[in-house]
């Protein structure tokens, strides 16, 4: 048996972070979010101004990457009209993406989205904004067109308008806001887990396969570490996808 | 004496058991995506999107057996 005292396995507190007194508010993942949007902010300012007629390699990675989530997400999903979304839906991008790789990063440890509020908030705010895009686009009619899908006939509106309605306004910002977070906390106990672990079993005494188990638990959560930077990278493709889809599922007919 | 107590709470099996469903619609479609991605290459641009649409549907199911096992404690 390993001797099991003295352990404690990690748990959600581990999560919790407090500020500064006074300024409570202020804490890790607050000013991690901060760095994030200057640091996103000040790169793409600085990348605008620095763009030439003749691409070097910084400027062929600039333009590759901003390409990718203007036609591989914008244009590809909204089709007409998709111009006005771009800025956002690359700021969103970038500030979800450099958010999740803090989780890898040496000096924060940290990704700032398995804070479910911060996840919320973001949720929020593209519910707000595609709930308002489709009534700005059809007025009232967008109740309409969000609930009964076209060619329904008439005697199964009542069975499919109040599932419309769960799947439109409530499951979708529920699912958008959780997946993120969840990810992103997942991945990050499941490092804790191996590293916490890892360095306990490295430290009982007078038994040599517990101490090679930990140096192997250890080493295994720097693979974990490796996935998580592909999932960080999938997760903010796919929140920034979804926004997308679901602003131009408001936006047009017949989605 | 027992060797190791168990505590804690059920709910958690139950979101293992309902985390299965969810992931095998997410092998399903990415199966798909990589059999339609090998037989017509240059569609791929065109059916990642789908399939990652697909993914967040299917996905769904098991993301609110997480909810609910927060909410059942």
């Amino acid at each position: 048996m390993i001797p099991m005292d003295g352990w404690a396995a990690p748990t959600t507190e581990d999560f919790i972070f407090h500020g500064p007194a006074g300024l409570d508010w202020l804490n890790k993942p607050m000013i991690q979010l901060i760095i994030a949007v200057v640091l996103v902010a000040a790169f793409w300012l600085i990348a605008a101004r620095k763009v030439k007629v003749r691409p070097t390699k910084g400027t062929f990675f600039l333009e590759w990457a901003y390409d990718f989530v203007r036609n591989g997400i914008a244009r590809e999903m909204i089709g007409q009209g998709y111009q006005p979304f771009v800025p956002l839906l690359l700021g969103m991008f970038s500030v979800i993406l450099i958010s999740n790789l803090f989780g890898e990063f040496f000096l924060l440890m940290f990704p700032t989205f398995s804070n479910i509020g911060y996840s919320w908030g973001m949720t929020i705010f593209v519910y707000i904004m595609y709930v308002g895009m489709g009534f700005k686009a059809h007025g009232p009619g967008y109740l309409k067109q969000a609930l009964v899908p076209a060619g329904l006939p008439a005697y199964m509106v009542p069975i499919v308008v109040p599932l419309e309605f769960i799947s439109t306004f409530i499951t979708r910002p529920l699912t958008l806001g959780i997946r993120l977070f969840a990810n992103m906390f997942g991945g990050h106990i499941v490092v804790i887990v191996f590293v916490v672990g890892g360095s306990y079993l490295l430290t009982v005494s007078n038994n040599l396969v517990y101490n090679m188990g930990g140096v192997f638990s250890l080493l295994f959560s720097m693979v974990m570490m490796g996935l998580e930077v592909f999932i960080g990278f999938m997760q903010a493709y796919i929140f920034t996808i979804l926004t997308t889809q679901y602003i131009s599922s408001a936006m047009h007919e017949g989605h | 004496m027992t060797p190791m107590e168990i505590v804690g709470s059920i709910g958690l099996v139950g979101y293992g058991l309902a985390a299965i469903g969810g992931g095998i619609g997410v092998g399903l479609i990415f199966a798909a995506l990589i059999n339609g991605t090998a037989r017509q290459p240059e569609a791929r641009s065109t059916i990642f999107p789908y399939a990652m649409m697909g993914m967040a549907i299917a996905e769904a199911l098991a993301i609110l057996g997480l909810v609910f096992m927060f909410v059942k404690g």
